[in-house]
């Protein structure tokens, strides 16, 4: 089909071989996407990583309720990715959104923002809602990794010498070293796709501010009806998600 | 090395995953009607009839839902299925139900720019031949124009609308204004004079989100300063005179902190919102939300809505963007004539008249009826002035990929990142290019 000139309008669908292939790689617009989903995507898996490891180095130290703490840390996990969105889109609306009030009353803001009015801010908008929902994941799959370590290793290093950060860096990071690269290619490939949270949250707006690589796909498609320059450019996601998973996987790789 | 194969097959797995997802994109949430009630069945057997509409502005749910329990009535046998979707997802929705190829629904709502796209793609039916005189002679004009392309019928119109200026009577009568604004230049200073006050902090509120609601607002300004999105030859015409006016006059209105700045993420129901929590002297918006914003259910003003035509610039005549939007038979169908007799109904004039109170009626006689004056006079006498002169937006096969871009654009201006002129030459280029590729 990526072959093809396929206006859903047109009777005939031409083969125009790599022409469109050709015609999305001139185009600005494309590669705005691009760029901006390579922010979503560093961003969200960075911050995805970093918290998920906090919580998850937390939730591994035995205190009371902590069974029930790893349950509702989930929670924002188990909800479904629209009304995710919804609420998302709830808490930051710019006239009675949870958002304007709670930073208000805090002293923190002294007017209302509109968070998703400008392409900046909505785009970190939608980043703080994917984490949101997304983190949770992330710190069940590390706290898998983290119950593998062998609790022996902690204590011949503390007789050792070695402090909570020693300890920290010479065997916790190591030995999750496959929990994270799991995290890392699997929220990756993820984020670069991200489609449902901004169809409900912003539409790509405003002014293309949100408009990432899969939701620009999805508008030619869908929005115009040329589903051959569609199709084309979901082959180039799923190539740039390739090279990224290769890179991880090259950058990650145990020393042999 | 395991973990590594591992990952590879995963990215692997996920890069396949989207491509298929790509060439056959189109699976739709159901996957049941298509070949049901393919030959006559004993008369016990029940057909269901599936329709798409739309959840905000004109009629609401409960009266779309009492509209198909009165058809149901009348023929036994026949169970109408209703879906509802949010307009921003209507048109991709018709779309992907459409291109699968087996498509779910039997009469979709369809707006009056789709019907060139939906037709030269095949997804409703040309139905020219099923219109009863009384209903050629009966209807608007400008209502048929919203289901016409290429001369033909493609549906039925069932909503008939524009965009009324609607007021906070009690705001304008602290202020001292005595009348509602006639033009566009009376309005701003309306707007100024009760920002002075301190009656209102942002006493406008408009649908500027990147979304077809951004184009209304845009259209409207651009016919009431007399200018055209197309000319003759179907050649952008928006970036110049009455256009690039209507742009630089919603920034201006920015700048002066007239307009809520907030509007450039509104949809049509956000400023409905805005206005009935009394955060806004003049809107914009749909005929529904006339009743909506009187309902003090909902509506912090009730009781204090005005409502008049949409003010033109002075000096021109002041003109209605078509906002009418019809019913139509998929291509997919298997039951082409009850689809038909679905429609027949629910446009029909009687029907049109109960329902009145959120979205006005297609017929010309209605506009004579107590019945329908009653639901709200001053709405009516606004819409009889409106209806007389509106202008649609293009009806050609590519006007959602112009409109896409176009929403983009003019954001691009009201966020203050090119200026009108930029904005307006950037939508005009891309549009020249895609009238030539027709």
């Amino acid at each position: 089909m990526s072959l093809h000139e396929w206006n859903l309008t047109m009777p005939r669908h031409p083969f125009v071989g790599l022409a469109n292939y050709a015609q999305i790689l001139a185009t600005p617009s494309f590669w705005q996407a691009i760029g901006r989903t390579l922010y979503f995507t560093l961003v969200s898996t960075g911050l995805e990583l970093l918290l998920g490891l906090a919580i998850a180095l937390l939730l591994n130290r035995p205190f009371r309720g902590r069974g029930l703490l790893r349950a509702l840390v989930l929670l924002p996990w188990a909800l479904p990715t629209v009304v995710n969105g919804i609420m998302w889109r709830w808490i930051d609306n710019p006239d009675y959104g949870a958002l304007n009030a709670l930073l208000t009353q805090a002293g923190l803001l002294h007017a209302y923002r509109n968070w998703l009015g400008s392409p900046w801010s909505a785009l970190n908008m939608v980043i703080l809602a994917d984490v949101w929902k997304m983190t949770p994941l992330a710190a069940l799959l590390l706290l898998a990794g983290l119950q593998t370590i062998p609790r022996e290793l902690y204590e011949s290093a503390a007789i050792d010498g070695a402090g909570g950060w020693r300890q920290f860096l010479g065997i916790t990071l190591p030995l999750l070293r496959t929990s994270i690269l799991i995290v890392l290619v699997a929220r990756t490939i993820e984020a670069f796709k991200v489609f449902d949270i901004i169809y409900i949250m912003t539409r790509g707006g405003p002014g293309d501010g949100t408009m990432t690589i899969a939701y620009y796909a999805y508008t030619q498609a869908f929005s115009s009806l040329l589903f051959g320059k569609g199709a084309a450019i979901s082959y180039l996601i799923a190539l740039f998600i390739l090279l990224l998973s290769v890179g991880y996987v090259r950058l990650l790789r145990p020393a042999q | 090395m395991l973990t590594r194969r591992r990952t590879a097959v995963v990215a692997l797995l996920a890069a396949l995953a989207i491509g298929l997802g790509a060439c056959g994109g189109s699976t739709s949430g159901g996957s049941t009607a298509g070949g049901q009630g393919s030959g006559m069945q004993p008369a016990q057997q029940t057909v269901t009839l599936r329709l798409l509409t739309m959840k905000q502005a004109a009629y609401s749910d409960q009266d779309v839902q009492a509209m198909a329990k009165g058809f149901e009535e009348t023929h036994p046998g026949v169970q109408v299925d209703i879906t509802f979707v949010p307009y921003e997802s209507l048109h991709d929705k018709i779309t992907a139900d459409q291109a699968s190829g087996s498509g779910v629904y039997d009469v979709v709502l369809i707006d009056g720019m789709w019907t060139g796209e939906f037709a030269r793609a095949g997804f409703i039916r040309d139905v020219t031949d099923r219109w009863t005189p009384a209903m050629q002679s009966g209807i608007f004009e400008s209502s048929k124009d919203i289901v016409r392309f290429n001369g033909r019928l493609y549906g039925v119109p069932w909503i008939n609308d524009t965009k009324f200026l609607f007021y906070n009577k009690q705001m304008l009568a602290q202020a001292g204004i005595q009348q509602p604004p006639k033009t566009w230049e009376e309005l701003l200073a309306d707007a100024r004079l009760l920002k002075q006050k301190g009656i209102v902090q942002y006493p406008i509120a408009w649908s500027w989100a990147q979304a077809e609601a951004v184009i209304c607002d845009f259209g409207q300004l651009m016919f009431s300063e007399g200018g055209h999105f197309l000319d003759e030859k179907n050649q952008p015409a928006f970036q110049t005179d009455g256009g690039l006016q209507a742009l630089q006059f919603m920034v201006q209105t920015l700048k002066d902190g007239l307009s809520n700045p907030h509007s450039i993420s509104y949809l049509e129901d956000d400023v409905r919102q805005v206005f009935s929590q009394g955060q806004a002297a003049f809107a914009l918006n749909w005929t529904y939300m006339y009743a909506l914003a009187n309902d003090p259910k909902q509506s912090k003003v009730a009781g204090q809505v005005g409502v008049v035509p949409t003010p033109a610039f002075s000096g021109k005549p002041a003109v209605g963007i078509n906002g009418g939007m019809g019913l139509a038979i998929t291509k997919s169908s298997a039951h082409p004539d009850l689809a038909w007799q679905l429609i027949e109904t629910m446009s029909s004039e009687p029907v049109e008249n109960k329902y009145a109170a959120l979205s006005l009626p297609i017929w010309k006689d209605s506009y004579q009826q107590q019945s329908v004056i009653a639901t709200g006079p001053e709405l009516v006498q606004a819409a009889e002035s409106q209806f007389a002169r509106m202008e649609s937006r293009p009806n050609v096969p590519w006007y959602n990929q112009m409109s896409t871009e176009l929403q983009k654009d003019i954001q691009s201006a009201l966020l203050m990142q090119a200026t009108p002129q930029q904005a307006l030459q950037r939508a005009a280029d891309f549009t020249r290019q895609l009238a030539q590729q027709q």
